[in-house]
């Protein structure tokens, strides 16, 4: 066992592992038939899915003697901007109604998607 | 000393987030990318910052890492569970709710640090914020017990945030 073959079975098992979670994530895509739980299946599986998938990514360069670390980077970008879009589609949904109405909040008056008086905010926050 | 230190890098961490950046962009360590990227890590906080003028007054980088920690262990927990939702648990027996989180919280990075950590971990999407920005709603999956999971949220996040932001 030399660390080329070590390291070849580990970039494999990782490979594996990710393309599974990505698979679970499809999966759950497909099955699942309200926009909000539909949301959730890809969001999570997706971010450890495609975090093997660089994982292996890394150990295959370090084992052909190319070391290359540009994948933490994209790691740490799909990590800051993941919830984003996640919450852009949330915000969607519930402005065009197509989940369950949310109920209120327990401290302001409405939720800001709800709201219809922008104006008037932006006038008191001034 | 110190006032000219602040002067020329008023954002210290910002500028070595900024450098290690542009080092793992290249791919390469040598001396030439490192002055190079301090030098952006100096000229993009001081030519942006005009976009956000209320920056939070103090952060504490040390407990930023050991909730980073915390938060990493909780992603990996929470795919293995929604895996195994999404493989095990039929369409119709599904059990999603929303629950709404009262916000101690009160610096926008703050609040945008929780919402992202929502997002990321055990089965919650951080979906909207309340008017005034004092309330968070998440929605969940798959929950017999919506309250202990806002609990959680409460204890495990937020209260650590509070202390970073502290």
């Amino acid at each position: 066992m030399t660390p080329q073959i070590i390291g070849t079975y580990i970039a494999s098992l990782s490979l594996i592992i990710g393309s599974g979670f990505v698979l679970v994530g499809a999966i759950g895509l497909l099955k699942f038939n309200d926009p909000m739980t539909r949301l959730h299946a890809p969001t999570k599986v997706g971010t450890l899915g495609i975090g093997m998938l660089l994982v292996a990514s890394v150990i295959h360069s370090f084992d052909i003697g190319r070391p290359s670390i540009h994948e933490f980077l994209i790691m740490a970008f799909l990590f800051v901007t993941a919830p984003i879009s996640a919450n852009f589609i949330a915000k969607v949904n519930i402005h065009r109604r197509a989940c369950e109405t949310p109920p209120d909040p327990s401290h302001d008056t409405t939720w800001s998607t709800l709201s219809d008086d922008l104006d008037e905010q932006a006038v008191e926050t001034k | 000393m110190k006032r000219a230190f602040y002067w020329l890098i008023p954002h210290p961490l910002l500028t070595l987030i900024l450098t290690i950046t542009w080092v793992l962009l290249q791919n390469e360590l040598s001396a030439g990318m490192l002055v190079f990227g301090f030098i952006l890590g100096i000229l993009i906080p001081w030519m942006t910052s005009v976009w956000w003028p209320d920056t939070p007054k103090s952060f504490h980088p040390l407990r930023m890492v050991s909730y980073s920690f915390v938060v990493i262990w909780d992603i990996i927990v929470a795919n293995i569970e929604v895996a195994w939702i999404v493989l095990t648990v039929p369409a119709n027996k599904l059990k999603p709710a929303w629950i709404v989180v009262p916000l101690r919280l009160r610096q926008p990075e703050a609040i945008t640090m929780l919402a992202g950590t929502i997002t990321l971990t055990p089965g919650t999407v951080s979906a909207d914020l309340s008017d005034q920005g004092r309330c968070l709603l998440v929605h969940v999956l798959h929950t017999e017990d919506p309250d202990s999971i806002r609990d959680d949220i409460i204890n495990r996040y937020e209260a650590r945030l509070l202390e970073i932001f502290a």
